[in-house]
């Protein structure tokens, strides 16, 4: 056996082969073109919102101190024109960014968060806890099959029309009503986890439930959480712009789908101001296309991990 | 002196969508301290199944019967909690197929350390200084704690498994088909390994295999096992090399012997099947497939029994069979 092999030192092989998986994985993952175009998009998008205050003056972007007259059409002083109170729709739009992300973030990490616990201990419980643990297992599926069958825009109106009004009313009503997808996600990749001989170890070497979870299970589902969320967030980012365009968003705050809305209100559609609905229109789906593209190029890379490159 | 493992009239029956099998029926067993015991059988005879049914190991919703005395303690009556606290600390098993017993993604280091965390028997800050102890204990170099099972040989990953097995010093380790995936070198290495250990630290082992002769080099006694039933037990020399039971000498004989010509022009396996557990033949369960069956092993089941008068302090031998020992029971007992 060779064990006698002389190791200079402890821990830098360790990390020379942690970083060399790691850039096995980045070039795994940039042989996608698609996700590497996605990538780009993104952080194009994030860079743009962090430095939105840098870019847009805030006074501006209110009603009394808007800038211009109402409807300038696309010109020098306004590159995408202005709005029915006379305000930049480029600067509209950039401020906008900074909302639907963090909600498509926030709401993302809720549903991710919730579904993950309720899949773990769905697919644990289900697998390896006796009757009472099947019972519960059964009882917390079934939960999910219900947020599943709910229409998820109704529930997601009705809770943010129930709660007070605020961004973090939107997050919550978004997070509230896509994790049962992730749940479903996660409890089949834990049925699948627990099926192998380690967590039959784990529980012969005395290890209890908690454990088994923390230490087995949840490492195990982590590479399909990660691609999931990436995927999730594109669906909150939409149904952030939805929920705003149809007025149950936080009306203080400027985001894509309040844009939109304010479009609608405003008659923007029957007076042929294209420049106020296109802009935000494609801003939504440019940023849910980049973090599709990024999820489904995660996914391919994280499932194709032993196989040949397709 | 009690022993430390004390298996009387254990029963398993699993439950399937068709029906019940009992995959274990009626095994006893006996292991005193420092002192190990080989399990054989081919595959589906119930061996692993006994082995896990000794830490309630099997899948919810099949049924146990009997008693499995740790020290004196009912495991099958034991509740919850103190099971737990007697995996591992009290019984710890040796998996076959290391490879897979190992969590792929977490350091063998952590993994070693998880029953020392679980049982907590050292404070969490020690607990790298105790896996180091226990990597060299089974010769591989401390540094190795940092590395993952894929960047181990079998051979290495098999010292992680034995390594883990003694992190709680357990007073009984079942080695579960511990070196079948290993090629013969390896494979010695390990017996060697497990032998010094059960030697040095009066640890009691359970050793499970197919293999008669890796069983006959390491332990002191050997149970053969047949549709979930002891049908040979007694000096592993003795049962190898004067098998009483036509089974346990077809299975000694399936092994070809190194240096040994004549081993080689005589290749003898055993036709057959062994019997659907849920459907076990009449009389005796070997009947179908045994070479020297007569017309009373048909209705006969034959129990366990003396193979021959105990010679003064003579290790007890013990057969079922019709055929075996001088003093047989000319009527079979039926079903125990």
């Amino acid at each position: 056996m060779s064990t006698g092999t002389a190791v200079p030192s402890r821990r830098s092989p360790a990390r020379r082969r942690r970083r060399e998986a790691l850039l096995r994985l980045a070039r795994d993952y940039a042989r996608h073109r698609a996700g590497m175009a996605g990538l780009a998009a993104l952080l194009g998008t994030v860079v743009l919102a962090l430095a939105a205050p840098l870019l847009v003056e805030p006074g501006e972007l209110t009603v009394t101190g808007a800038p211009g007259s109402p409807y300038e059409p696309p010109g020098r002083a306004f590159p995408l024109g202005t709005d029915n109170f006379g305000r930049s729709v480029l600067d509209l739009v950039v401020w906008g960014s900074r909302v639907s992300l963090a909600v498509g973030f926030l709401a993302t990490a809720v549903s991710v968060v919730l579904g993950t616990l309720v899949g773990v201990a769905a697919g644990h419980f289900g697998a390896s806890g006796g009757r009472g643990g099947r019972v519960l297992s059964a009882a917390l599926m079934r939960v999910t099959d219900w947020f599943l069958v709910l229409p998820t825009l109704v529930l997601a109106v009705a809770l943010a029309a129930v709660l007070p009004r605020g961004t973090a009313t939107v997050v919550l009503a978004i997070g509230l009503t896509v994790w049962p997808a992730t749940a479903r996600l996660v409890r089949a990749q834990t049925l699948a986890v627990e099926s192998r001989p380690y967590v039959e170890r784990a529980r012969a070497l005395g290890g209890g439930h908690l454990h088994v979870m923390l230490h087995h299970v949840l490492p195990g589902v982590a590479p399909v959480v990660l691609a999931q969320t990436t995927l999730l967030v594109a669906t909150s980012i939409i149904a952030e712009s939805t929920l705003a365009f149809l007025g149950v968003g936080d009306p203080t705050t400027v985001s894509w789908g309040g844009i939109l809305e304010a479009a609608r209100t405003a008659g923007a559609i029957s007076s042929g101001i294209w420049w106020y609905m296109i802009p935000p229109g494609l801003a939504i789906a440019a940023v849910a296309l980049s973090f599709t593209l990024c999820g489904r190029a995660l996914e391919a890379v994280l499932e194709a991990r032993p196989r040949e490159p397709r | 002196m009690t022993p430390l493992l004390d298996v009387r009239d254990l029963h398993v029956t699993y439950r399937s969508g068709s029906g019940e099998v009992p995959a274990v029926r009626g095994v006893d067993l006996s292991l005193d301290p420092g002192a190990s015991l080989g399990l054989a059988g081919e595959s589906g005879s119930g061996k692993s199944t006994a082995a896990l049914a000794l830490l309630r190991l099997l899948p919810a919703g099949t049924r146990t019967r009997g008693r499995v005395l740790l020290e004196g303690e009912d495991v099958l009556t034991m509740r919850w909690g103190r099971l737990r606290a007697v995996r591992w600390a009290g019984a710890a098993i040796v998996f076959q197929g290391a490879m897979h017993a190992l969590n792929p993604v977490r350091r063998v280091g952590d993994q070693i350390a998880e029953p020392l965390l679980v049982h907590r028997t050292v404070p969490a800050r020690r607990a790298p200084a105790r896996v180091a102890e226990l990597l060299e204990q089974v010769g591989l170099p401390a540094s190795r704690a940092r590395d993952h099972p894929h960047q181990l040989s079998g051979g290495q990953r098999q010292r992680v498994m034995i390594a883990m097995a003694l992190a709680c010093e357990p007073r009984l380790v079942v080695a579960d088909e511990a070196t079948t995936a290993l090629d013969v070198m390896i494979q010695a290495q390990i017996l060697d390994l497990l032998r010094r250990l059960v030697a040095e630290r009066g640890i009691g082992m359970l050793m499970i295999s197919h293999d008669l002769g890796v069983l006959a080099d390491t332990c002191d006694r050997l149970a053969v096992m047949y549709a979930g039933r002891i049908v040979e037990e007694g000096p592993a020399r003795k049962v190898v090399d004067e098998p009483a039971h036509p089974y346990a000498a077809a299975l000694g004989a399936a092994f070809p012997r190194v240096g040994d010509p004549a081993s080689r022009l005589a290749p003898r396996g055993l036709p057959g099947d062994p019997p659907d557990p849920a459907a076990p033949p009449p009389g005796c369960v070997f009947r179908p497939r045994c070479p020297v069956a007569e017309t009373m092993c048909a209705t006969v089941d034959p129990p366990l029994l003396p193979v021959e008068p105990r010679e003064s302090g003579g290790p007890p031998r013990r057969a079922a069979c019709v055929h075996a020992g001088p003093a047989r029971p000319t009527t079979g007992e039926g079903v125990r």
